[in-house]
């Protein structure tokens, strides 16, 4: 017989029923962000919560304010500001327990300082004085880091490693929409719901990745429809509107608590300023988008919100104005006193010993040193 | 005198002892990779571990070597020593972003605070007849990045002592395990595996008077047979096992070549950027006035790793290294 005959004759059997694991429908995001301010809904918050959010708010755009002009003044090497992001940062921090993780990328200074991180510490990275200001344990804050999405399987493994303990312990991890496109942020959200991780994902998408636009990024529907392929939910939320952030990221958080596993989470927002300092925003964006969109102020809109309910009056938000500026002078004193640095910590903290070849270059650099000290008191004494 | 009775293990049997000894001492170590669990491993190197120890402790991951990687650091995080199955060399480079940009860098980074105690084990190198991306010697890869440790055993007793020593180490070791050794066979006592050695140490595995041998890895047992066979012409060999590249143990070596005064380098991975150039350099700075001849290197081509076929003409073998001996009758004229 011929191959050709051979072929012929085969018969393939049917394939055994398909039977679908999991319905998509449950998982799959709502066609528009999801909103509480200035919805009926709003009346069901805690005012105190409310109150809270907003004065984490005022505070945070100021600490923007006052980083991007420390950059100006030569204090700061760089800082990318979240301004117009604040309630996705502040909610981040807020919906957290104590014994729970924040995972930033690295536009997130704001939540690690609204989740109580010393804010001089916080900007150790961008100051340059060293990578990470802070003992990642003390506040539960992973550390800053530049290299996109790469904190996210860091989270997975954390909030695994915490169920396996038997702590109800959440990881929450901040992405960029440009880091959404990362091989990472692919791997992380895959072993999270195949481990089914306490793991909560926030998409902050600000609309661009440096200067590409989303459309560039990706042709999801959503970012948020991603997490279905991955068999997680996925959630889109007015990243403007605090009480709607807290509001779903509380929903994620419990329902990772309570052992349901990994969720996607999407908050439509935009960056108001540059990427940082360095970048020039009119070479890929016009001042009509930015202006749309500074009509959806997320301070404005919660203010609006109190205000109406007669939560806050003008004494109110002066107050959280007079603390967002005592927080500024006190961050303004710290950061233009300069950094003490001690040259030999280059060695010590590369291995737990260093190795024979590290404690020569330390007794090189050391000599160095003395002799440059040396040659500074003769210059004195001269 | 009580007489032991000693039994014939492979490396990778002493190596999935080790795995089983380190899990049944400390609680907090996970194994984890591709096909660690029921499989054991496609080395087998993992058998039994998911059995023994459950798959909580022994986990197949989903396939992806970033995330897997990348999941151990935040288990790290939170008080566990992972050790991470690479399947094969070059599958390991998508996990090298995690690597180089986090695992290697976190204590630094976070001047100490957030130690990293994982262990990369990566079968590496050629000779097995693998087919392309399953034979590639990466060491330089390793070496060049601060932070971590680089160790491969070149015995059933060291890959024992040194994953042990791994394990516990409170740094990231990438554990480099020679395939080609894997079903290389000594014998010991069950009762009492080898003592675990100090990572950073070298070791004289045959001593000798005319020359050093330079090597690790794959290529000690070759070394060995040089060795052996350079007796008829009249040399008298030093073979000297490093066990560790980083630390690298520069006293060692530096002691060898002084008694020796004549070096030569042997690996397979590729000689240009690679492994053998540091050592010669180092070798030079420390042993200049009693070198009889340059520093040499046997190394593999500057070539990707070529198909099985042709493998035998890349990896040095007895006569390349024996050449190379012979031109340590350097004269200055010549
Ligand atoms: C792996 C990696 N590639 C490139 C960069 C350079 N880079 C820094 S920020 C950025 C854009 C990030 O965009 P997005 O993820 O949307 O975050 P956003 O800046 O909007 O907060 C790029 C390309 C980087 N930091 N890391």
């Amino acid at each position: 017989m011929t191959v050709m005959e051979q072929r012929g004759a085969y018969r393939p059997t049917p394939p055994p029923a398909w039977q679908p694991r999991t319905d998509p429908a449950p998982l799959l995001p709502d066609a528009l962000p999801h909103r509480v301010l200035g919805t009926e809904a709003a009346a069901q918050v805690d005012p105190g919560l409310l109150r809270r959010l907003y004065a984490e708010l005022v505070c945070g755009r100021r600490y923007n304010a006052q980083a991007t002009a420390l950059t100006k003044q030569g204090r700061l090497a760089v800082y990318p500001s979240s301004t117009g992001q604040e309630a996705c940062e502040v909610a981040a921090a807020l919906v957290l327990e104590e014994r729970d993780w924040l995972f930033p990328s690295y536009r997130d200074t704001l939540a690690a300082v609204a989740r109580g991180l010393d804010p001089v510490q916080a900007l150790t990275l961008l100051r340059g004085d060293w990578h990470t200001g802070y003992d990642p344990h003390e506040h539960r804050i992973a550390p800053l880091c530049t290299p996109l999405a790469t904190q996210l399987p860091h989270a997975v493994g954390l909030a695994h490693a915490a169920r396996l303990k038997g702590d109800d312990v959440v990881a929450l991890a901040l992405v960029g929409d440009g880091g959404t496109s990362e091989g990472d942020f692919h791997e992380a959200l895959n072993f999270a719901a195949v481990w089914q991780a306490p793991v909560v994902f926030l998409v902050q998408n600000n609309g661009f990745a440096i200067s590409v636009p989303l459309a560039k990024q990706t042709a999801a529907p959503s970012l948020a429809h991603k997490a279905v392929g991955y068999g997680m939910p996925g959630r889109l939320v007015d990243g403007n509107d605090a009480a709607a952030v807290h509001e779903v990221l509380s929903d994620a958080v419990r329902h990772a608590r309570a052992g349901g596993g990994p969720t996607l989470v999407e908050a439509v927002t935009y960056r108001m300023e540059a990427h940082t300092n360095a970048d020039d925003a009119t070479r890929y964006r016009g001042d009509s988008e930015v202006e749309t969109w500074r009509a959806h102020d997320p301070i404005a809109l919660l203010e609006h919100e109190l205000t109406e309910r007669g939560l806050l009056d003008d004494d109110g938000i002066r107050e959280a104005r007079e603390a967002a500026e005592t927080m500024a002078a006190d961050l303004r004193a710290r950061m233009n006193q300069d950094p003490v640095l001690d040259p030999m910590d280059l060695f010590a903290h590369v291995y737990a010993e260093p190795t024979p070849q590290l404690r020569e270059q330390e007794a090189q650099l050391r000599a160095e040193l003395a002799a440059e000290a040396e040659a500074e008191t003769e210059g004195t004494a001269r | 005198m009580t007489t032991v009775a000693l039994k014939p293990a492979t490396m990778a049997q002493a190596l999935t002892r080790g795995l089983r000894d380190a899990m049944a001492a400390d609680p907090t170590v996970h194994v984890m990779g591709e096909d660690v669990g029921t499989l054991g491993g496609v080395f087998r190197v993992t058998d039994g571990l998911a059995k023994e120890f459950g798959e909580d402790r022994c986990t197949d991951t989903p396939l992806a070597e970033a995330g897997i990687l990348g999941t151990a650091v935040g288990m790290a995080m939170y008080g566990l020593r992972p050790v991470v199955e690479m399947q094969f060399d070059a599958f390991a480079y998508p996990a090298f972003e995690q690597l180089i940009s986090h695992v290697a860098r976190m204590r630094n980074r976070t001047r100490g605070a957030m130690p990293l105690p994982i262990t990369i084990r990566v079968p590496y190198g050629g000779g097995i007849g693998g087919v392309e991306h399953h034979s590639d010697s990466s060491e330089a890869y390793y070496m060049a990045t601060p932070g971590l440790h680089v160790v491969t055993p070149a015995t059933v007793a060291d890959a024992y002592g040194l994953l042990r020593a791994a394990i516990a180490s409170d740094d990231p070791v990438v554990f480099l395990e020679p395939k080609r050794l894997y079903w290389s066979k000594d014998s010991w006592n069950p009762d009492e595996p080898p003592a675990v050695e100090p990572i950073g140490r070298a070791v004289v595995r045959r001593p000798g008077r005319s020359a050093t041998l330079i090597t690790y890895g794959p290529s000690v047992p070759v070394c060995l047979e040089a060795a052996e066979a350079a007796r008829a012409e009249g040399w008298d060999l030093e073979v000297v096992d490093l066990r560790s590249l980083v630390p690298f143990d520069d006293e060692t070596v530096a002691a060898s070549v002084r008694r020796t005064g004549r070096a030569v380098v042997v690996h397979e991975a590729g000689g240009y950027g690679g492994p053998g150039g540091e050592i010669a350099a180092r070798v030079t700075e420390r042993c200049f006035h009693h070198l009889e001849a340059p520093v040499l290197r046997v190394a593999g081509f500057d070539i990707p790793y070529p198909p099985p076929m042709l493998e035998r003409h890349h990896l040095p073998g007895v006569d390349r290294i024996l050449d190379a001996v012979g031109r340590l009758q350097w004269e200055a004229d010549s």
